[in-house]
């Protein structure tokens, strides 16, 4: 090496170094990155929504979206917070808030929802991470109790006419019991009276089928929860046909679907473990089954993983599994 | 071969980043006008000092000696003068007792050993005798003397050789199983001597195939067998290697040997083979010099006591400001403030790393997504064991079977709330164990 190869030679500054512990390395996984990820999820069951009931469904989702966000950012600027919209976490209650109303839910409705959802769900307990109970469920409950008449009466889909949007039935797919108010295909496709999110199945399983190829949520919630009411339905089927109906009417109908994919795989308010995720689905199948069946509200499913919302941290300590190398010292000990 | 390997639970796939000096050959670092050797390089006892200021030493003379059962002896880089005996950077940030020689230029060998050609006959004491006064210590990073690891109070029946590099970045071993395939196998017949043993088995993850054909053309002549392992961070764990070549599990505080195992990195079996046949003691490690903002990385043999200034010079200097510079791999390698810090028996890799990698986090609350539970190749709760670190509950931490951490970091690299899980971890391990001894000593 000659004199000028070396002396261009150009070494790090050692005061600019940054001293930090290991690992040096990230995955690039962020908080936001996971909040999009859903929203993308819920994209086509929010399409599916617009096509059946119109630019009703629109307003709903923007104002409950816009009405989340901004509950937040007024919680964070009285509380001496820094802003938080940017996770995408609020924007993400909203929608799912919007996936639990009906298109003819009025605007105060929407707004009102947003601040259970944020306020009474989400910031009262800290924020991000800190709620126990799922905070769109919270604000769809406390509105259910507080204005029975408006939460159950569905706008009659009007596929693919997005200006009608007026006539209202209080009739649900689950309503009556024993007779089935809807065809399957119909159930299926969406072409039901119902929340926004309610209604198609297809669009639903789409978007759970991107969930669970993303690994956002554990396949275990929505198996252990369809196959739990799909076990009790059929079963009750089976010896009482005038009592409830088939299994897969169960599946297709109601908040299901939306539910097991979307509500209750909520990463913070749902165990951890694997084995947990199996317990939480199956008992927010048991009480959903209970609670249409026998129960005095048509549908179950926004009870049950409240229910099971407030299990979480029990479920989540008593299925802490035996680590890597723990099962030796045991023989041992023996 | 066997093709069977147990798949640990868990892991992570980070981009390994090795094609930057994968095809880069060893080259013999030249040789330096000073070198600062830091005495203490093992885990156990630092050794003690033997040289004084002016002595005159020749290449592979004693400077330090073993003080006590788990501690190693050092040797000297070059033949010089022993002209300081200070202290100097240490790769922990605090400065550390070193020995400085000045080379004389001549680089000639002083008294060394005298080889053991006919190892084959050799007593396993005697052998293990040499693996001691040479040095060797765990290269890959961990630094623990070999010689203890070989002294087993339970019965072996499994030598393992962990070729298996599962660190982004680094390729010095991989290098080294290439170019000195027949070292490597003969280092693993002698540690099998040792041991009692027939076989020894060669852990190499797929992702070094050329590696894994080098080691099989030669690994017939000392019985020795090679396994393609698949890749998957952290595969090199000494803990997650034992239970995919032999589906044992290592008990939580329990060593290899408890399952009847050893494992020694393949840089220690090279050492070990040059020390018994050659009768040279360690002085020199390949280590790999790499990271984008490097102009020309590589791998490098360097002498014990290199500055990682000259390392860096040598790969041609930096292109731009590098964010770190790590001692070891990316995942688990030490961040440090100096570039006078020196190379040392378990160095690794010299890694830099640009700014784009090391964005500054502010850790955010826990969501609970659960990632950092698939990825732990322990099967801990690292998000509930932090929370417990976060709320001062070191007991709550102690019965998640914090303790049983190794470290690696992967449920840091998942967390998608960035959140400092290995450094709670290390703080809740170093409260446990400083509250333990408290209790020890009522």
């Amino acid at each position: 090496m000659s004199e000028e190869t070396i002396a261009s030679i150009q070494l790090p500054d050692p005061v600019q170094l940054i001293v930090s512990n290991s690992p040096h390395i990230r995955g690039g996984e962020t908080i936001s990155k996971i909040m999009v990820h859903v929203l993308v999820a819920l994209a086509p069951a929010a399409a599916a929504a617009i096509w059946f009931f119109g630019f009703a469904a629109l307003q709903v989702m923007v104002l409950c979206t816009v009405g989340c966000v901004a509950v937040e950012e007024i919680w964070n600027k009285c509380a001496g917070r820094k802003p938080t919209w940017k996770d995408g976490s609020a924007a993400l209650t909203g929608l799912l808030l919007a996936m639990n109303l009906s298109a003819g839910a009025p605007w105060w409705i929407c707004i009102l929802g947003a601040l259970l959802a944020i306020g009474l769900g989400k910031q009262i307990f800290g924020g991000l991470g800190f709620n126990p109970f799922n905070p769109a469920l919270v604000a769809r409950v406390a509105l259910l109790i507080g204005f029975p008449q408006l939460m159950t009466s569905w706008v009659v889909p009007n596929p693919g006419n997005f200006a009608a949007c007026d006539a209202l039935t209080g009739a649900t797919p689950l309503g009556a019991s024993g007779e089935a108010v809807a065809s399957l295909s119909n159930l299926f496709i969406g072409n039901v009276g119902g929340c926004l999110g309610e209604t198609s199945a297809l669009a639903l399983l789409i978007g759970g089928f991107y969930l669970l190829i993303k690994k956002l949520i554990k396949w275990q919630v929505p198996a252990a929860f369809i196959g739990t009411v799909a076990l009790i339905s059929a079963v009750v089927h089976h010896f009482n046909p005038d009592l409830t109906q088939p299994a897969l009417y169960h599946i297709l109908a109601g908040g299901l679907l939306i539910g097991a994919f979307f509500m209750a795989t909520d990463m913070v308010t749902s165990p951890m473990t694997a084995n947990g995720a199996l317990i939480f689905g199956f008992g927010c199948g048991l009480i959903t089954s209970v609670i249409r069946i026998w129960g005095g509200y048509p549908e179950g499913v926004s009870f049950s993983i409240l229910f099971m919302n407030a299990l979480t941290p029990l479920i989540d300590r008593s299925t802490i599994g035996k680590p890597f190398g723990y099962i030796r010292i045991k023989k041992e000990k023996d | 071969m066997s093709p069977k390997t147990h798949k640990f639970k868990g892991g992570v796939h980070p981009d390994d980043s090795k094609r930057l000096s994968a095809s880069k050959a060893v080259v013999d670092a030249p040789l330096l006008d000073k070198y600062t050797v830091i005495v203490h390089q093992n885990i156990g006892a630092p050794p003690e000092v033997v040289v004084e200021k002016g002595d005159e030493v020749k290449k592979g003379d004693l400077l330090a000696k073993a003080a006590g059962f788990v501690s190693v002896p050092l040797h000297a880089p070059t033949s010089g003068t022993v002209t300081a005996i200070d202290k100097c950077e240490g790769p922990t940030g605090i400065r550390v007792p070193s020995i400085e020689i000045t080379a004389d230029g001549e680089d000639t060998w002083g008294d060394c050993m005298t080889p053991i050609a006919d190892w084959q006959q050799a007593e396993p004491a005697d052998l293990k005798q040499r693996v001691s006064d040479a040095g060797v210590v765990g290269m890959g990073g961990a630094g623990f003397p070999a010689h203890v690891k070989l002294s087993p109070q339970k019965p072996i029946n499994t030598l393992i050789l962990n070729g298996a590099e599962c660190e982004p970045y680094l390729t010095a071993d991989h290098r080294l199983m290439l170019e000195q395939a027949e070292d490597v196998v003969l280092g693993a017949a002698i540690l099998a001597r040792i041991l009692g043993l027939e076989t020894a088995i060669i852990g190499v993850e797929n992702n070094k195939p050329d590696a894994i054909a080098a080691l099989e053309k030669v690994a017939g002549k000392y019985n020795v067998q090679v396994q393609g392992l698949p890749v998957n961070y952290p595969q090199g764990a000494e803990k997650q290697l034992i239970y995919a070549l032999t589906g044992r599990e290592v008990p939580i505080g329990g060593l290899p040997m408890d399952v009847g195992c050893v494992v020694q990195n393949v840089a220690s079996a090279v050492a070990v083979a040059d020390a018994v046949v050659k009768g040279r003691p360690l002085i020199e490690r390949i280590t790999t010099v790499t990271g984008e903002p490097l102009v020309n990385p590589g791998n490098w043999r360097f002498r014990l006591g290199t500055p990682v200034s000259k390392a860096i010079e040598l790969a041609g200097g930096v292109k731009y400001q590098p964010a770190k510079l790590l001692l070891g791999g990316p995942m688990m390698g030490f961040a440090q403030s100096s570039l006078d810090v020196t190379v040392m028996k378990n160095t690794s890799g010299i890694l830099l790393i640009p700014a784009e990698q090391v964005s500054l986090y502010t850790s955010e609350p826990c969501i609970r997504c659960g990632k950092c539970v698939q990825v732990c190749p322990m099967d801990i709760l690292p998000a509930t064991i932090s929370q417990a670190v976060e709320n001062e509950r070191f007991d709550w931490a102690a019965q998640l079977n914090v303790l049983a951490c190794i470290e690696c970091g992967s449920c840091s690299y998942v967390c998608p709330s960035h959140r400092p899980l290995n450094q709670h971890f290390k703080r809740a391990k170093a409260e446990i164990m400083a509250a333990r001894r408290k209790e020890q000593k009522k």
